[in-house]
């Protein structure tokens, strides 16, 4: 009989980003550029959580962000976990933490901000972790967790 | 402050605030000097601004400085797509310091780090317009000899208004009460409340002024429009609540003084306008001291 099973389960060296929100797993592939990749990835969503119901997972062969990189998802997926694998085995896991300053990948949520209007880059200022809320540096609005559209 | 863009009311310090108001008041006794002669300002008016505009015009004039610029974008090339970066980056070339208008919100925070000299932000959309603010804390200071412990009234649009909003924020250096009489639609945010909470300051909230009007040093009006109404009854219902007349003065402090940022439309009824305690034409005055004073000192000259 043949096995029917896909070789997913395991990678030799690189990073697994566990317990995504299940629909925050896409955000995760556009914040982190993932689909620019060229080495192995492997998705699930909608897979069984006790945590969070669903929740998402990525394995990125050969794949590992540095601290500043990797903490950007803590906007959309604070719950996230990183296992970092050597040679088949965990030899580090690590939780994200949203960083002080956002530079790119939010909207702005005023329609009359400049970065919304002109080619200019997003920056804002995180002035709460918990529930997340960034302040534009150009026009000072308060973009909140429920309207954070990634760009 | 050389060098030093002015954007935002919060860039500067309660001291830098002072310095400013100092320096207003040598230029209030002496305002025709020729000491910006051989500077080039700037006037970057990308939507029309009469008052505004006509003020640092004055300001730079009066002080023997040239000024390049224009009052309307249709006549710029940023009616051809050129984007704001690319016209800063151009008029840094051509002068010493930009002052700046524009419709988008955050455009002056733009323009300040793209620009080689600094740029103060004469109103960027509905988000800050300092100039305004420092020369509202010169009127007070001037009619009232003091900044601290005073009894500020803003009436009128609290929610829309950046005027109160950037006021709010200065005079909450100085141990002020504020009292908030507005329409519920146009209340007072609840971020600009929380400051206050955070400064352990005194503010009340009400829809009617009559019963503490007695008590105010400033009464600091807005303009009530119709179009930010969602319901056109609910104005219909409101508008005159928020209009300001004369035997509403009766019974109030001699020192108590009547501000508005302008243009008024009916707010202040016309029979205020022969009251002592009318301030707005003068405070309109104090903007020409004021803005010679804030270029002055960010060009390193005072």
């Amino acid at each position: 009989m043949k096995d029917k099973q896909l070789v997913v389960s395991a990678i030799k060296n690189g990073t697994v980003i566990d317990h995504v929100p299940a629909t925050a797993l896409f955000n995760v592939v556009t914040i982190l550029k993932l689909d620019k990749l060229e080495t192995m990835v492997t998705f699930g969503n909608n897979l069984g959580s006790k945590k969070l119901g669903k929740k998402g997972i990525i394995k990125l062969s050969e794949v590992f962000f540095k601290d500043d990189d990797i903490n950007k998802i803590a906007l959309v997926a604070p719950s996230a976990k990183l296992n970092i694998i050597r040679n088949y085995e965990v030899v580090e896991k690590k939780v994200v933490e949203v960083p002080d300053e956002i530079i790119g990948i939010v909207k702005c949520v005023n329609p009359k901000c400049i970065t919304n209007n002109q080619p200019v880059t997003t920056r804002f200022s995180v002035v709460s972790k918990k529930e997340i809320k960034l302040r534009c540096h150009y026009c000072e609005k308060i973009t909140n967790s429920e309207n954070i559209e990634i760009i | 402050m050389k060098n030093k863009s002015l954007v935002s009311i919060t860039d500067f310090t309660r001291d830098e605030y002072l310095r400013i108001l100092e320096l207003a008041a040598e230029f209030e006794k002496n305002p025709r000097q020729n000491i910006l002669s051989g500077y080039v300002i700037a006037t970057l008016f990308f939507e029309p601004s009469t008052r505004t505009r006509l003020s640092f015009e004055s300001a730079v004039s009066g002080l023997g400085g040239k000024i390049i610029g224009f009052s309307e974008s249709a006549s710029t090339s940023a009616s051809k797509g050129e984007t704001l970066y690319d016209t800063i980056k151009m008029v840094s070339n051509y002068s010493d310091l930009i002052v700046m208008r524009h419709p988008l919100e955050g455009s002056a925070r733009l323009a300040s780090e793209v620009a080689s000299v600094p740029v103060v932000n004469a109103g960027d959309g509905a988000n800050q317009h300092p100039t305004q603010t420092l020369l509202d804390l010169y009127s007070i200071q001037k009619t009232q000899k003091t900044l601290d412990n005073l009894k500020i009234f803003m009436v009128g649009d609290l929610k829309y208004g950046r005027t109160v909003h950037s006021l709010l924020m200065a005079m909450s250096q100085f141990n002020t009460t504020f009292f908030f009489i507005s329409p519920e639609e146009l209340k007072m945010p609840d971020g600009y409340k929380m400051h206050l909470d955070q400064k352990g300051l005194e503010y009340y909230e009400t829809n009617d002024f009559s019963e503490y009007v007695r008590e105010a040093d400033i009464i600091y009006m807005t303009r009530v429009q119709q179009e930010r109404f969602t319901d056109p009854i609910e104005y219909e219902r409101v508008k005159n609540a928020y209009v300001l007349r004369r035997n509403m003065l009766e019974g109030t402090k001699e020192n108590m003084k009547v501000l508005h940022p302008l243009p008024r439309v009916n707010e202040i009824h016309t029979d205020v306008d022969t009251s002592p305690q009318a301030y707005y034409f003068e405070q309109a005055l104090n903007g020409v001291f004021t803005r010679q004073a804030i270029i002055t000192s960010i060009l390193g000259i005072k």
